[in-house]
């Protein structure tokens, strides 16, 4: 097994990817529809009230935008991770398993493809909501804002693939989704500041990956976060290098037949 | 030099041993046929040749390439239409063809020249730009094997080619894959639980049953190892008489009487009719009705195996179809 890494397989599955998702427009459609609707509703249902265990000032809906954007790029990138799943279902997956292509390539063509998706997704929100009045700080911010979210993505989409690879069929997905991808995004701090919650519970919601991805994207977006931003984007980082790692690592080693 | 070398090449599933010590050989050009009820090992031969999976123990060449040592080498060399649809059913058919030459290396110009000879060899150029998904099951089949063939692989392997497809389409994948063999000059590895189909296609058949060959050699030579054609007399008159002037005729190799039908194996059966009829008439025997059957492969699987194919594949069902009951109300 070679491990050179062909930049047109890599190029090939990501735009798969791309033509995949331009072409299911509900599909689009519905990933868009969820975290606004939550946008909407929560941020208007709430806003008057102050958040609590925020310094002063910040409305509950410009907290939530953040928030939302994590959660989009979340449950998209760990959907992409495990479409792995579909391939082998539907049968593709053989197709590019016979192909003359490393492992390592084909691992990253998913992960650019879905992390572009992903992307998409997440930039989408943040347009909405400043058509919608949401006022980022600046354009080094934003830069600062997109960094996280890819990073966000890559890290959750290591994180799928590594699901996928030790699952054999999709039996598993709902039980993943439940007991993985829910109590991350509610750890997160996604919805409310993670202060408020009883010290037992904050433990764990420091070994959630995402509660620091978020803590960067909303110190970028609105200038508050709980950590340093730095330590954010440096612990970030890691984490999606482990991911991408460990999600090549447990592909490699699943035989597709 | 030979397209396959295998040499006791073996595959153990947690203690299941799906392939077991086989070797055999496939020459360049040949049109190769694996036979078998499901779950004979078929398949998993025919991945552990793609590197699809690893094998336990043995050893495997293709196109001059071990399947352990050289997995690209290998990968570049060969085409695989699965037994299952690998189609991404998203893109259209040419989109489908497109990627996977790019997979393979080719450039723009190349990759154009060859996808639409692929795509007219298996008469697919007017559907290239619709989605796979609005295609029809022989469509998709069809869409495969010129998938397999775009990058000119030295050999394609071809897992059931025609498994759940109706009997017109069969036929055309039929004509498809012999047209290949033929002009395009690709080895041919096929495997197919249809007797017709390896009698139809394939130059050597390998009859497989629990891992292992029982059996290896042109259909014809097959078909006499089983000592020949079935001719079935239905008569009336003295029975009796006329079995024993038929133990006297020396190229009659077996015979059967059941009520008043007999079963008499022979070589060129139908150059032996005339001289039959005569005989009974001789005793004053009518002769009501005269059949003629040749063996199938499904005879010689039945000849090495005990069981029929069909049995195996349907479980309970027991024989299905007698084989000859005499009544060629034909």
């Amino acid at each position: 097994m070679t491990m050179a890494i062909s930049t047109i397989a890599i190029y090939v599955l990501w735009l798969r990817e791309m033509k995949r998702t331009m072409r299911a427009k509900s599909r689009i459609v519905g990933a868009l529809a969820m975290p606004l609707f939550f946008l909407a509703f929560l941020g208007l249902g709430f806003n008057r009230m102050a958040v609590p265990g925020m310094s002063g000032g910040v409305q509950y809906i410009r907290f939530l935008v953040p928030g939302i954007i994590g959660m989009s790029l979340l449950f998209s990138s760990t959907m992409g991770g495990l479409s792995v799943l579909w391939d082998k279902e539907f049968g593709f997956l053989k197709e590019i398993m016979v192909a003359p292509v490393s492992r390592v390539s084909i691992v990253l063509g998913r992960i650019a493809g879905g992390t572009t998706t992903a992307l998409g997704q997440g930039v989408s929100i943040l347009c909405i909501s400043m058509v919608g009045g949401f006022r980022p700080r600046g354009i080094v911010p934003l830069i600062l804002a997109f960094a996280f979210m890819v990073l966000i993505s890559t890290a959750f989409l290591g994180l799928g693939l590594i699901f996928a690879s030790r699952m054999k069929d999709m039996q598993g997905f709902g039980i993943v989704m439940n007991f993985v991808i829910f109590p991350i995004f509610f750890l997160s701090g996604a919805l409310y500041p993670l202060g408020n919650l009883p010290v037992y519970i904050r433990v764990l919601t420091y070994v959630d990956p995402l509660t620091y991805g978020l803590d960067g994207l909303r110190g970028a977006l609105i200038g508050v976060s709980t950590f340093p931003i730095g330590f954010d984007l440096l612990l970030m980082t890691a984490i999606s290098l482990v991911m991408v790692f460990l999600g090549a690592y447990f592909f490699e080693k699943s035989e597709s037949a | 030099m030979d397209a396959i070398k295998v040499d006791k090449l073996t595959k153990r599933f947690n203690g299941f041993t799906a392939v077991d010590e086989l070797s055999f050989g496939v020459e360049t050009g040949e049109l190769f046929g694996l036979l078998g009820p499901n779950g004979a090992g078929k398949t998993t031969t025919i991945n552990l040749l793609s590197t699809l999976l690893k094998t336990t123990s043995g050893s495997a060449q293709v196109a001059g390439y071990d399947v352990a040592k050289a997995r690209d080498s290998v990968r570049k060399s060969i085409g695989v239409v699965f037994q299952e649809p690998a189609l991404d059913s998203k893109l259209t058919g040419r989109e489908n063809l497109e990627f996977h030459a790019m997979m393979y290396g080719m450039g723009k110009a190349e990759r154009r020249a060859r996808i639409d000879e692929a795509l007219r060899l298996v008469d697919l150029e007017e559907k290239a730009s619709t989605l796979v998904e609005k295609y029809s099951g022989g469509m998709k089949r069809r869409l495969e094997i010129a998938r397999g063939l775009v990058h000119r692989p030295k050999v394609l392997f071809l897992d059931e080619p025609t498994l759940g497809l109706d009997a017109q389409t069969r036929r055309h994948i039929w004509d498809y894959i012999r047209k290949l063999n033929r002009e395009a000059a690709v080895t041919i590895i096929l495997t197919t639980h249809y007797m017709e189909e390896a009698d139809y296609l394939c130059g050597r058949v390998a009859i497989m049953d629990h891992g292992k060959f029982v059996a290896l050699d042109t259909p014809a030579k097959l078909k006499d190892l089983l000592g020949g054609d079935v001719v079935s007399l239905e008569i009336e008159g003295n029975a009796a008489a006329l079995e024993e002037a038929l133990r006297e005729v020396d190229w009659i190799k077996k015979i059967k009487l059941h009520e008043d039908v007999f079963s008499l194996t022979m070589e060129r059966g139908e150059r032996r009719i005339p001289e039959l009829i005569q005989m009974a008439q001789g005793l004053g025997i009518t002769v009501n009705c005269v059949h003629l059957r040749k063996p199938s492969l499904e005879d010689v699987f039945l000849h090495f195996t005990g069981r029929t194919i069909r049995e195996e594949n349907a479980g309970q069902n027991g024989r299905s179809g007698p084989l000859m009951r005499g009544h060629g109300g034909r």
